[in-house]
C-alpha cells in the first residue's frame, strides 16, 4: 500500500494500480472532477482534477497535472491547495461557464447540479465574457428523457455511458470545437433501455428525468427513504422521493452487490401506478356484506369494517389465502400465519410456482452459487439458456455487457495499462468480447455481444443444456440423438465454461420449462466437480419470487382445487389481481364459488371488482417490509411517505391490515404482532431458511447517537405552510414505530448504516456524486455494512461429496413441428410485460400492442404478412392478433407478448392453432 | 554541378525535375532509386535501426524526436500482437507549411522507398501513407507510384526475395488539422472521431488497432533510403550545426521570392531569409516572423542571425516547428496576423478538452473585438491568462499550447499595437 504526500503530509493509500483522484476522493480531499466517474474510469478529457506534481520536498515549481490520470505510486508528492493549481481549476470553471445559460432558476438539475457544486468548489464568480453564448437545438428523445443542450458542458459522460458502458448506438457526439453535440442523428427515442441513468451521469441538466418535470419539486423538497424496486426480481436499490403525498421520482441508491450505480428505464421511470387514478383510496364493503356489517354501500367505516372480517374470520368456516409474488414477506407470512400453511398458496400461476419451487430447492442444495449482479460482471464464461435478460432482468443485462469484458481485459493488464485508464482500455481491447453464448427461442438485446446464438424452442433448448453438461462431465447424462451443428457448439460452448475462472449459467422460468432448469442445474454440477466455483443465476418473473417460493408455497391451482373440493367461506387474496394467474374461466368459476371476498390491494383491477371488502394497502413508497431477489438476497425497504388516508387508517400496509385481522383473530403465533419487524421476527422462528431476515435492516428501536434518521433535508421547506389550508396548528410529523427512520427532517444528520440512508448528501456536495463520501472505497462497499442478507449459501461441498449428488435425467426428446398447432412461448417486454411500470403513462406509451410473432416462411404458409390479423384459440377465448414477423423464431414456434392486455393469464408455453378466421368455439 | 554531386548535397530535391512533375520509377530508379532499399534488405533489422541512430535524424514533423529512438521503443518482435504498422504523417496541415507538398509531389518514390526501409527496421507489416484531404495532386501521385513500386516488386510479399513482406495503403484523411497530431491520426484511420489519445502508453506499445505502431513525418522518412545509401556520418556532415542531414525550408510573407528550399540543417534565419527569399518586397519593411509555422513564437530582427534548427530558436524563444516561416511586414497589422491564426486554431479544435475548446473561442471573440475596434483594457489581461491556462500539461494535446505561442509573443512584442486597437476603438493599419 503505496504512501504518498499530498501538501507535505503523508496518506497511505489503500487501493493499489489505482489513479490519484480515486484515492484522493477516498482519503475524503475534495477535488473537483467532471469527466471521471468511478464506473466509466478515467478519460482526462475536462482538466479540472488537476494538481500539482512535485518532484520532491525541494522542487517549489512543480508541474500541474490532472489527477484522474495519474498512476499512484510510491512517494508520490503532490498539492491540492496550490495556488496556482487553483486558479486554474477556477479558470476550467470559468472557460465552462462562458457558454452556460443563467438557467438555475428554471432548470431541473438546480440543488443536486454537479456543476453548480464544482462552480462553489473553484470558488468563480465574476462573469468576465461579454460575447453572445452559443446556443443548440434540443431533440424528442421521447418520453423518459428531456434534452436540453444549451446547458452542456462536454463532459462525454453521457456518451460514454450509453455507448461504451450500456451498449447503445443511437446517443452520439456531433460537429466539433466549441459547438461538439450531444444527441441521436434524428429526432426519436433513445433504444436503450438504460437510457434513464443519464439523469443522473450527467452532472448537469441536459439530460433529465422528463416524468419528473410533469411534477417537479426542487430535490430538497423531497422526502425520501431507502427502498427496493418492485418491477422484476433483479432487487435493486433505489431511492423514491415524494412531496405534497405524490411519489415524484426515483434515483438510483448505490449497492455494491446489486444495481450499483444505475438502474434500467422500466424501475426508474415505474413508479407512478402510485400516483395513478386507478389507486384504490377508500375501503369498500360490497352489497353482500350488508347482512353482516348492517352497513349502506358506499359509506364504510373502520367499525363497520372489522365487524365483517372478525365476524368473518371467528366464523369458523374455511378461509384461504392467496399471496402474492410482488407483496413482502412480511405480509405473505402474516397472511400465510392467519389462514394457515395448508390454507395458504403463493398465487403464482401454477406452472411458475412449480418451476420456482425446484429451482428454490436447485439453489438450496448446490452446488451452483447464486450469483450477485456483481459476481455475474465478474464472470468469464456465461451461457444464457433460455431467458430474454434485457427483458426479463435488464440489470442483469447490464452486468452481462461488462462482463465480456473480462476476458480481454486480462490482455489488456499484461501491456501494464491500468483498468481507469478507459480510453486505452478500449483501444487495447478493440472489439474482443469474453465468450457468452445466448440460446433462446427468439433474438435477444444481447445476441450482438455474444459469441454465438442458439434458437430452438424450449425442449431443444433443454437438450442443449443436457448436452454442454455431458461434455463438460461424461457422468452427466449423454443426449444421443443429437445432429452435427449442435454437436459442435455444445462442445464450444462446453469448452468456453471449463476454460473460464467464473463461470456462469442463467435461467429462468421464462420458457416454463422444468427440463431446461435441469439442464441449467447440471451445467454448474458438471463444472463444481471439475472444482470450479460455478455460479447458476435464475431470473424471477417478480420482485419477491424466490421469497414466496423459499416459503415452500404452492401455486394457484391449490386454491382452486380447495374451493372446489370443499366449500370455502371466505378468501383473503393479497396484492394480486388473479386473473393474470389463470384462464379467465377458471379464476371465475373459483371467486363466484366463494361467498366472502377480501381483498387487500393498493390498484384497481378485476379482482378488486369482485371483492366484498376491498382493503387499500400502501404501495412499496407507503409500506415497509423485505424482499428476497434473485440472488436470494434478503432486502428491506422503508416507508417514504405516508399517504392521505393512512393516519386515519383507510389505507394501511398490507402487514397492517393482517396484523389487526391476527389481533382480531387472537392468533396465538401472530395476535401480538405490532409491527413488520415483529412478523419478520416470526418468520424467522419459524421458518430456518429465513432467520437472518431480521438482520436484513437495523430494527425498529436502533437509533444512531440516540436520534432517528430523517427522512427529510434539513433544506425541507414549507413544513407548516404546507397544510396551512387545512389547519393553521402546526401538526405533529407522523410517527413511525416501524422503522429507525423519522417522518421529520430532525434526526441524525451524519451517515448512518448504510442499509438506512435515506439520500445522499454531503456538505459541498449537493448532487449524486456525493455518494463518494458514503463509500469506505468509491465504487467499493458502503460505510456501514452491505445491505441486505443473502439467505441462500449453497452447502460447500467437495468434489467427492458433489459426485453422491445425482444429476438431473429427464433429457426432453426433440421438438418437433406440428401440422396445425403452433407452440406458443411468451415474448417478454422490459416495458409493458410487468403490470405496474406499465401503469405508468410514459411506460405505457412504449409499450406494445398484443400481436402474434412467426417466422417468415411460417407466416407464408399462412398466407400471413407483416400486419395482418390473425385469429388464435386460446384457453376457451378466441384472440385477434396483429401478426409480426420476427425471423428468429424456430419453425414451428410462435411468439406472444408476456402480460399485456388481454393476453395476461394465459399458460405459457401452449399448443395453439392459427387460423385467418376468427375461430368457432 | 553533376547529378551525382548534387544528390549529395541536396538529397531530397537533387533528383526533381525542373518542371515539378514527379519521377516516375524508372526515372527514381535512374537516379539511384530503390538501391538503398537492396543494400537494407541485406541487413538485419536491428542493423538498419542503429544506422538511422547514429544518423541523428530527428522528426520532421516539428517536434524533432529523434527517429531511431524512437523507432527502438517499437515492442519486439515477441510480442505477438499483429499487424504492426508504420504510418508516414503526411497530413500536412500547419498553417504556412508546404513543404511536404513539394516532396509528395515531387518524388514520390523517395518517400516510399523510405516507408519500405522504415517498415523492414521496425518489422511492420503494413504502412499506411495518411495525406490530407486537401492534397489531391499528391493523391492520385502517389496511389500511381505505389502502383509502380508494386508492379517492380518493392511492395509486395517476400520482397526482392528477402523474406520480408509489406503493404502500403495511400489512405487519405477525411480533412481536419487535429488529424495530424499524431494519436489523433490513430483514431481517424480507425475510422473513429479523430480525438487524441492519452500518453503513456506510446503507439509503439499500443497504437493503430491496439498495435505497435511508429508515425514518421514525411520528410523524416524521405530521408532515410539517402542515409542507408551514403552513411550515418555524411548525413551528420551535412548540417551546420549538431543536427545533421538538409531540412525543407520555406517562406512566405512579403518577401521577393517566397518559396521553398532545401538547405543544410541549421541554416541560419537571415541567410534563407535574404539569401534564397531575396529579403523584403519592394515597400516592405520586415518586422518579425514566426519560424516554423503557425504554432510558434515571434522572432525579431534582433535574431536573425540564429540558427535555423531544433536547438538553436528555443534560446531566443521560439522553435523551429515545420521550417517554414511566415513573414510579418509593416504594412501587415499583427492583430490580424494573429486573429487569423487563431481563427484557424478556434476552428480545428477538436472539441475533446475544456481549455483548448472554450479557450479559444475565447480568444477569438476577444481578438475579433480588438481588430474591429470593440476591444476593452481589460482584454489583453484575459488573453494573458489564457497563454497561461492553455499552456503544455494542461490541455489534452498541444494544439491548444501551440495556437497560443504565436499569441503570446505577439503581446510581448507587439503590446503597443494592441493597445493603440484598444484606445482608438480602430485597427490603425485599416
Amino acid at each position: 500500500m503505496p504512501t504518498i504526500f499530498i501538501d507535505n503530509r503523508p496518506y497511505t493509500v489503500k487501493k493499489e494500480g489505482g489513479n490519484l483522484l480515486h484515492a484522493c476522493l477516498d482519503l475524503g480531499f475534495d477535488i473537483p472532477y467532471f469527466c471521471w466517474h468511478p464506473a466509466l474510469h478515467s478519460v482526462g478529457a475536462c482538466r479540472l482534477c488537476a494538481v500539482k506534481q512535485f518532484r520532491d520536498e525541494n522542487d517549489t515549481r512543480g508541474k500541474i497535472i490532472m489527477s484522474c490520470m495519474t498512476p499512484v505510486t510510491e512517494n508520490l508528492r503532490i498539492s491540492v491547495d496550490d495556488p496556482e493549481v487553483r486558479t486554474f481549476r477556477a479558470g476550467i470553471i470559468e472557460l465552462l461557464m462562458l457558454n452556460h445559460p443563467h438557467d438555475c432558476p428554471v432548470c431541473d438539475e438546480g440543488g443536486e447540479c454537479h456543476l453548480q457544486d464544482m462552480t462553489v468548489m473553484t470558488g468563480h464568480v465574476y462573469r468576465k465574457s461579454r460575447f453572445k453564448k452559443r446556443t443548440y437545438r434540443n431533440q424528442d428523445l421521447g418520453p423518459l428523457l428531456n434534452h436540453e443542450m444549451n446547458r452542456c458542458i462536454h463532459c462525454y459522460r453521457c456518451v460514454r455511458f450509453y455507448r461504451d458502458y450500456a451498449g447503445g448506438r443511437d446517443l452520439g457526439v456531433f460537429a466539433s470545437h466549441h459547438h461538439v453535440y450531444f444527441g441521436r442523428h434524428e429526432d426519436g427515442l433513445l433504444q436503450n433501455v438504460f437510457s434513464g441513468n443519464l439523469a443522473e451521469v450527467c452532472p448537469t441538466g441536459v439530460f433529465t428525468d422528463k416524468t419528473f418535470k410533469r411534477h417537479y419539486t426542487r430535490t430538497w423538497d423531497l422526502q425520501t427513504a431507502p427502498s427496493i424496486c418492485v418491477h422484476c426480481g433483479a432487487g435493486c436499490n433505489t431511492f423514491p422521493g415524494e412531496r405534497y403525498g405524490k411519489l415524484r421520482r426515483v434515483r438510483n441508491r448505490y449497492h455494491e452487490e446489486v444495481n450499483g450505480y444505475f438502474l434500467c428505464d422500466r424501475g426508474r421511470f415505474g413508479y407512478e401506478f402510485v400516483n395513478h387514478s386507478r389507486r384504490i383510496r377508500q375501503p369498500f364493503l360490497s352489497r353482500r356484506t350488508e347482512k353482516i356489517t348492517g352497513h349502506q354501500e358506499g359509506t364504510v367505516t373502520t367499525e363497520g369494517l372489522f365487524k365483517y372480517l372478525s365476524h368473518l374470520l371467528h366464523f369458523g368456516g374455511k378461509v384461504l389465502g392467496i399471496g402474492s409474488p410482488t407483496a413482502s414477506l412480511e405480509a405473505n407470512y402474516a397472511l400465510r400465519t392467519l389462514v394457515g400453511p395448508d390454507h395458504f398458496c403463493s398465487g403464482m400461476s401454477e406452472s411458475e410456482a412449480d418451476l420456482l419451487l425446484e429451482i428454490s430447492r436447485i439453489l438450496r442444495s448446490g452446488p451452483g452459487r447464486s450469483p450477485s449482479l456483481r459476481d455475474v460482471a465478474m464472470s468469464d464464461g456465461v451461457l444464457v439458456l433460455g431467458e430474454d435478460v434485457i427483458n426479463t432482468a435488464p440489470m442483469m443485462a447490464l452486468a452481462l455487457k461488462q462482463a465480456v469484458k473480462n476476458r480481454p481485459m486480462e490482455k489488456v493488464k499484461d501491456l501494464g495499462i491500468p483498468e481507469w485508464n478507459d480510453a486505452f482500455v478500449r483501444i487495447a481491447m478493440q472489439d474482443e468480447k469474453g465468450p457468452l453464448f445466448v440460446a433462446t427461442p427468439d433474438s435477444t438485446g444481447l445476441d450482438e455481444i455474444a459469441k454465438e446464438v442458439f434458437r430452438a424452442a424450449p425442449d431443444d433448448l433443454a437438450r442443449l443444456g443436457f448436452a454442454v453438461a455431458n461434455a463438460i462431465d461424461t457422468d452427466a447424462p449423454e443426449v444421443t440423438d443429437i445432429n452435427g451443428p449442435l454437436r459442435a457448439l455444445t462442445a464450444t460452448i462446453a469448452s468456453a465454461l471449463k476454460d473460464a475462472k467464473y463461470p456462469l449459467i442463467i435461467c429462468g422460468t421464462s420458457c416454463g420449462n422444468k427440463a431446461l432448469i435441469h439442464s441449467a442445474a447440471n451445467i454448474a454440477r458438471a463444472l463444481c466437480k471439475t472444482g470450479k466455483p460455478a455460479s447458476l443465476s435464475f431470473t424471477m418473473p417478480e420482485c419477491n419470487s424466490l421469497g414466496l417460493a423459499l416459503m415452500e408455497a404452492k401455486g394457484i391451482r391449490k386454491a382452486f382445487k380447495s374451493a372446489a373440493k370443499e366449500k370455502a367461506e371466505a378468501v383473503v387474496i393479497l396484492e394480486n389481481d388473479l386473473f393474470r394467474r389463470a384462464d379467465e374461466e377458471s379464476v371465475n368459476r373459483f371467486l363466484d364459488s366463494i361467498a366472502n371476498i377480501v381483498v387487500i390491494a393498493s390498484v384497481s383491477n378485476r379482482t378488486t371488482e369482485k371483492a366484498d371488502a376491498l382493503l387499500p394497502c400502501g404501495t412499496f413508497a407507503e409500506s415497509s417490509g423485505t424482499l428476497v431477489n434473485n440472488e436470494g438476497r434478503a432486502q428491506h425497504f422503508f416507508r417514504v411517505f405516508v399517504p392521505e388516508g393512512m393516519s386515519e387508517g383507510k389505507i394501511m400496509e398490507s402487514w397492517n391490515w393482517l396484523c389487526r385481522m391476527l389481533a382480531v383473530t387472537e392468533n396465538t403465533r401472530g395476535g401480538t404482532w405490532k409491527t413488520d419487524h415483529d412478523i419478520a421476527a416470526g418468520l424467522a422462528d419459524e421458518l430456518e431458511i429465513f432467520k437472518h431476515v431480521p438482520n436484513a435492516a437495523p430494527p425498529p428501536e436502533f437509533r444512531e447517537t440516540g436520534q432517528k434518521v430523517p427522512r427529510e433535508t434539513h433544506r425541507f421547506s414549507g413544513r407548516t405552510a404546507m397544510l396551512a389550508n387545512k389547519t393553521v396548528h402546526e401538526p405533529k410529523p407522523s410517527d413511525d414505530p416501524d422503522s429507525p427512520l423519522s417522518f421529520s427532517m430532525e434526526g441524525f444528520g451524519g451517515r448512518p448504516p448504510a442499509a438506512l440512508i435515506p439520500r445522499y448528501w454531503s456538505p459541498g456536495w449537493n448532487s449524486v456524486q456525493a455518494l463518494n463520501k458514503f463509500q469506505s472505497e468509491i465504487g467499493g462497499p458502503l460505510r456501514g455494512g452491505v445491505p441486505g442478507q443473502r439467505i441462500i449459501e449453497p452447502k460447500q461441498l467437495g468434489p467427492a461429496k458433489i459426485n453422491k449428488e445425482p444429476f438431473f435425467d429427464d433429457i426432453p426428446g426433440a421438438f418437433n413441428a406440428r401440422k396445425d398447432e403452433w407452440l406458443f412461448v411468451p415474448l417478454f417486454h422490459i416495458f409493458g410485460s410487468e403490470e405496474l411500470s406499465s401503469m405508468s403513462p410514459s411506460i405505457e406509451e412504449l409499450s406494445p400492442k398484443p400481436y402474434l410473432a412467426l417466422n417468415a416462411d411460417e407466416a407464408q404458409k399462412l398466407g400471413f404478412t407483416d400486419g395482418d390479423v390473425a385469429y388464435v384459440y386460446l384457453a376457451g377465448k378466441s384472440y385477434s392478433l396483429q401478426v409480426r414477423i420476427r425471423s428468429a423464431l424456430p419453425p414451428g414456434v410462435a411468439g406472444l407478448p408476456f402480460g399485456i392486455p388481454p393476453l395476461e393469464g394465459l399458460s405459457l408455453p401452449s399448443w395453439v392453432r392459427i387460423s385467418k378466421e376468427e375461430a368457432a368455439g | 554541378m553533376n547529378r551525382e554531386k548534387l544528390l549529395l548535397e541536396r538529397p531530397l530535391t537533387g533528383a526533381m525535375r525542373p518542371d515539378g512533375r514527379p519521377l516516375d520509377i524508372k526515372e527514381y530508379e535512374d537516379t539511384g532509386g530503390y538501391q538503398a532499399l537492396r543494400k537494407a534488405l541485406t541487413m538485419t533489422p536491428k542493423e538498419v535501426q542503429e544506422e538511422v541512430k547514429k544518423s541523428n535524424l530527428r522528426g520532421r514533423g516539428g517536434a524533432g524526436f529523434p527517429t531511431g529512438l524512437k523507432w527502438a521503443t517499437m515492442a519486439p518482435v515477441e510480442d505477438q500482437r499483429r499487424p504492426r504498422y508504420l504510418i508516414a504523417n503526411a497530413d500536412e496541415m500547419e498553417p504556412g507549411t508546404f513543404k511536404d507538398r513539394i516532396l509528395l509531389e515531387g518524388n514520390p518514390h523517395q518517400l516510399i522507398e523510405g516507408i519500405i526501409i522504415t517498415s523492414y527496421a521496425i518489422q511492420a507489416d503494413i504502412a499506411y501513407i495518411f495525406l490530407r484531404w486537401e492534397y489531391n495532386v499528391s493523391k492520385h501521385v502517389l496511389q500511381k507510384a505505389v502502383l509502380e513500386a508494386k508492379e517492380k516488386g518493392y511492395i509486395r510479399e517476400n520482397i526482392l526475395n528477402s523474406g520480408y513482406s509489406l503493404d502500403v495503403i495511400v489512405h487519405v484523411s477525411a480533412g481536419r488539422y487535429i488529424c495530424g497530431e499524431e494519436t489523433a491520426l490513430l483514431s481517424a484511420l480507425e475510422g473513429r472521431r479523430a480525438l487524441p489519445r492519452p500518453r503513456p502508453p506510446h503507439a509503439t506499445l499500443v497504437g493503430l488497432w491496439g498495435r505497435p505502431t511508429v508515425v514518421d513525418n514525411a520528410e523524416t522518412l524521405c530521408n532515410v533510403s539517402h542515409i542507408m545509401k551514403n552513411g550515418a556520418d555524411w548525413f551528420k556532415g551535412l548540417g551546420r550545426t549538431s543536427d545533421g542531414g538538409t531540412k525543407m525550408y520555406g517562406v512566405t510573407g512579403k518577401v521577393k521570392h517566397p518559396g521553398a528550399w532545401e538547405l543544410p540543417m541549421g541554416t541560419p534565419v537571415r541567410e534563407i531569409l535574404e539569401t534564397h527569399a531575396g529579403g523584403m518586397a519592394d515597400g516592405y519593411k520586415f518586422r518579425a516572423l514566426i519560424p516554423g509555422g503557425a504554432s510558434t513564437e515571434f522572432i525579431l530582427e534582433e535574431h536573425l542571425d540564429v540558427n535555423m534548427d531544433y536547438d538553436s530558436l528555443q534560446k531566443v524563444g521560439s522553435r523551429m516547428g515545420t521550417g517554414t516561416m511566415v513573414v510579418l511586414d509593416d504594412k501587415t497589422c499583427p492583430v490580424g496576423f494573429v486573429l487569423n491564426l487563431e481563427r484557424f486554431f478556434s476552428r480545428e479544435s477538436c472539441g475533446w478538452c475544456t481549455p483548448c475548446r472554450e479557450g479559444l473561442w475565447w480568444t477569438e471573440r476577444l481578438l475579433d473585438a480588438i481588430e474591429n475596434g470593440k476591444g476593452e483594457p481589460e482584454d489583453l489581461e484575459t488573453l494573458q491568462s489564457l497563454t497561461g491556462t492553455m499552456g503544455i500539461g494542461r490541455t489534452f494535446c498541444v494544439l491548444a499550447p501551440g495556437a497560443m505561442e504565436p499569441l503570446q509573443s505577439a503581446l510581448k512584442y507587439f503590446r503597443e499595437d494592441f493597445e493603440k486597437h484598444i484606445t482608438g476603438n480602430r485597427c490603425p493599419w485599416r
